[in-house]
């Protein structure tokens, strides 16, 4: 009903929220800045790829750390030099930028056909057993890593980067400008005819095929796109981190993605990094915290938040949002608003109402 | 009939071409099928032991350790497939499951045989001080597991996808927690009773083999055999086949569905709580075990197939011993190459597996 251009409370949020993100450095401290906003970026990044998969394909991927990792790890085995383990093949620094993203692309595409009939829970079980032999082969294969991993990427960074321990604020700003276009390219592909054509298999699958849409094909597509963006997600995290090892993708690793992708909204884009930035902060401010009563530490909090929020809001903090902004707009939801699955909402057309 | 309506393209061909690449296929699978079996009985040059006619001993000992090994696969397993059959549900938490089985019987095996703290020598150990603990700790996972169902899951049948959201954050409670109040940082092992920590020989080619692992794969046949006359041969069986084909309609002829659920919930979680008093008596137990063993689950009902029991046996058997020989009958001497590959086997035979059978090979499509 409003038009594309209307301002809600949701731009207002998000539009101050880059505003800030903008002038994060002078305003914030070095650790808020580097430290944590940085890896909200590109973590955003990495459970955008899973957001995407799951809003617009209605695929719930969790092997999509494995992706990040791939491309992380072929950065590192391409750039680096001697003094460190794997490959260590010394070459230009934006060669192994498009090698690390082609490759996991290319993974990407190999595995999504091999997962392309599979729906549901199952297509879940199979990239999760994705997900942990990527990990195993990794720490087995001491050719490519080993479990110690592959250090000394910051000084192997392009030139317009530099190394991000001597100057953190360019590698803020580039991965404050990659989350943005990541945000936009994914936007932009949902409204391509194949983006349209992957929501329209999310909702039915069996209708797309008796249309004449390949499902098979175009679910591989989407697949092959979303381990792109993890990869890019990838090749920052190892210039922000230095260092990869198969702990970054182990099964810890891909809950700690989903768990980012649900605690932000699993079918909602933006969620993906408000889900990293709650996720950042509880992982940094609750870390040393020992949980009273039962005991245990941080990751019991952060599975009872998790459980919280599937049990009581699937669609995460920014279903939390929509229904706050609608109960001050048109009063309280009616209960068919508040039930409703987040499965019946379209992504393009649930987030500004642009009908 | 299929040539008329296919028209002049094809004649003289007998196939139509979904036969064609059903044949295909199962020729491709043969033809690897018959090369790892001529390469590990003949051939394997530079490998651990050699080929299987060279070195007997070891080719047999490889043998029995993978079907030993399925049979743990087997029972773990199996909980997880009976879940999945009856309720459509994904217990992610099966891995925290095996292990919170597992470390209650470690401790109460420690009471037992007051061990102080300290790991038990097999001959402290005696025959009802492994079965009581492990029956206990099997008891104590179900009735965890029947919490959870009853807690968490019951309310929310029929979303798949939410539910495995829920057994997911429920394994990260779980293993933090075994860390908190277990130990489970560090690797500890269950003791077998002094009388299983042998090894008998075979009677052919003087193998020794550890009666221990004979029995794990004995308990695993009767479990097998009990949940096969369990679910064929009773009332209750009966209900859960029926249920597992339609829901709604064994409700509907007024049988309660729920309490069936409840029970099946209950016996799967204590499969997992079993299977992980084995596991830890055979391999030790630590808390990244749990992600290895739901990997192993996930791996062995993909393969066979999801719900199905024999499926689970099927896939069980395929994976120990595509797990275990690629270990061993991979060349070892360039350097680097090629034992560490052994976990690209392991994802051939799963992409194998779903290339040709997308709902696993004893699995049910659609």
């Amino acid at each position: 009903m409003s038009h594309a251009s209307a301002v809600t409370p949701s731009r207002v949020v998000g539009i101050g929220a880059l505003v800030v993100a903008a002038a994060g450095p002078f305003i914030f401290s070095d650790y808020i800045a580097h430290t944590l906003l940085t890896q909200v970026f590109w973590l955003g990044i990495a459970a955008a790829s899973l957001t995407f998969l799951s809003a617009y394909g209605g695929m719930v991927s969790l092997c999509q750390i494995s992706m990040f990792g791939i491309a992380g790890f072929v950065v590192g085995n391409t750039v680096t030099t001697g003094e460190v383990k794997g490959l260590h093949l010394g070459w230009n620094p934006w060669l192994g930028v498009v090698l690390g993203l082609v490759v996991a692309t290319v993974i990407g595409l190999l595995l999504g056909a091999l997962s392309s009939r599979s729906f549901g829970i199952y297509f879940l079980m199979l990239t999760v057993v994705f997900a942990v032999l990527a990990n195993y082969f990794f720490g087995q294969v001491t050719n490519l890593s080993g479990f110690s991993g592959i250090s000394g990427i910051q000084v192997h960074t392009p030139g317009i980067i530099g190394n991000p321990n001597l100057h953190p604020d360019r590698l803020y700003y580039i991965a404050l400008v990659v989350a943005i276009a990541v945000y936009f390219l994914i936007r932009y592909v949902g409204r391509t005819p194949f983006g349209i054509a992957l929501q329209g298999i999310r909702d039915d699958p069996i209708r797309m095929s008796s249309l004449g849409y390949n499902v098979a094909a175009q679910r591989t597509l989407a697949f092959a796109f979303a381990a792109f963006i993890a990869a890019i997600a990838g090749v920052l995290f190892v210039w922000w981190n230095d260092h990869i090892d198969p702990a970054t993708i182990d099964l810890d690793a891909v809950i700690n993605l989903l768990i980012v992708c649900v605690i932000g909204g699993l079918y909602k884009l933006e969620g993906a990094w408000v889900g990293a930035l709650a996720f950042v902060l509880i992982n940094n401010y609750l870390h040393d915290t020992d949980v009273p009563l039962v005991g245990g530490s941080f990751y019991t909090v952060i599975g009872a938040i998790f459980l919280v929020i599937v049990l009581l809001s699937p669609a995460g903090l920014l279903g939390i949002w929509d229904r706050l902004v609608q109960r001050l707009q048109t009063g309280p939801p009616g209960p068919a608003v508040a039930a409703a699955g987040p499965t019946e909402e379209s992504p393009s057309t649930s987030h500004e109402g642009t009908t | 009939m299929t040539d008329v309506t296919t028209g002049s393209t094809r004649q003289g061909s007998r196939w139509t071409p979904e036969e064609a690449t059903r044949y295909a296929s199962r020729g491709i699978a043969g033809a690897a099928a018959i090369f790892v079996l001529v390469w590990v009985l003949f051939w394997a040059p530079k490998t651990t032991y050699g080929s299987a006619v060279s070195d007997p001993t070891d080719f047999f000992k490889t043998f029995l350790d993978s079907l030993t090994f399925a049979g743990l696969l087997f029972v773990v397993a199996s909980g997880f497939t009976l879940i999945f059959g009856l309720m459509r549900v994904v217990n992610m938490a099966q891995g925290s499951f095996f292990l919170l089985g597992g470390f209650i019987a470690y401790k109460l095996q420690q009471n037992f045989a007051h061990g102080g703290g300290f790991g038990l020598l097999s001959s402290q150990v005696s025959m009802w001080q492994w079965i009581l603990p492990a029956v206990i700790a099997a008891g104590c996972v179900g009735l965890v597991g029947l919490g959870i169902q009853q807690a968490f899951l019951r309310w929310n049948q029929g979303q798949d996808l939410r539910q495995a959201l829920i057994t997911i954050a429920i394994s990260i409670i779980i293993a933090d927690q075994l860390l908190a109040h277990f130990n489970a940082g560090n690797a500890q092992s269950i003791s077998w009773p002094g009388k299983l920590d042998r090894f008998v020989s075979l009677g052919f080619g003087g193998i020794q083999y550890s009666l221990a692992r004979l029995f794990m794969l004995a308990v695993a046949v009767v479990i097998g055999v009990l949940l096969w006359l369990w679910l064929q041969k009773t009332r209750t069986g009966m209900v859960i086949r029926a249920g597992v084909d339609d829901r709604q309609m064994v409700s509907g002829l007024g049988v309660n569905i729920q309490l069936t659920f409840a029970l099946a919930f209950f016996v799967g979680a204590a499969l997992a709580g079993f299977g992980g008093v084995m596991g830890g008596s055979f391999a030790g137990l630590q808390v990244d075990v749990g992600g290895q063993w739901l990997l192993n689950c996930l791996v062995v009902v993909i393969i066979g197939g999801m719900g199905s029991l024999a499926g689970a046996a099927v896939g069980a058997i395929l994976y120990a011993f595509v797990f275990n020989f690629s270990a061993i009958y991979l060349p070892t001497t360039s350097n680097n190459c090629c034992t560490e590959y052994s976990v690209v086997f392991t994802f051939a035979l799963l992409a194998l597996v779903l290339a040709f059978r997308p709902q696993g090979l004893l699995g049910r499509a659609g």
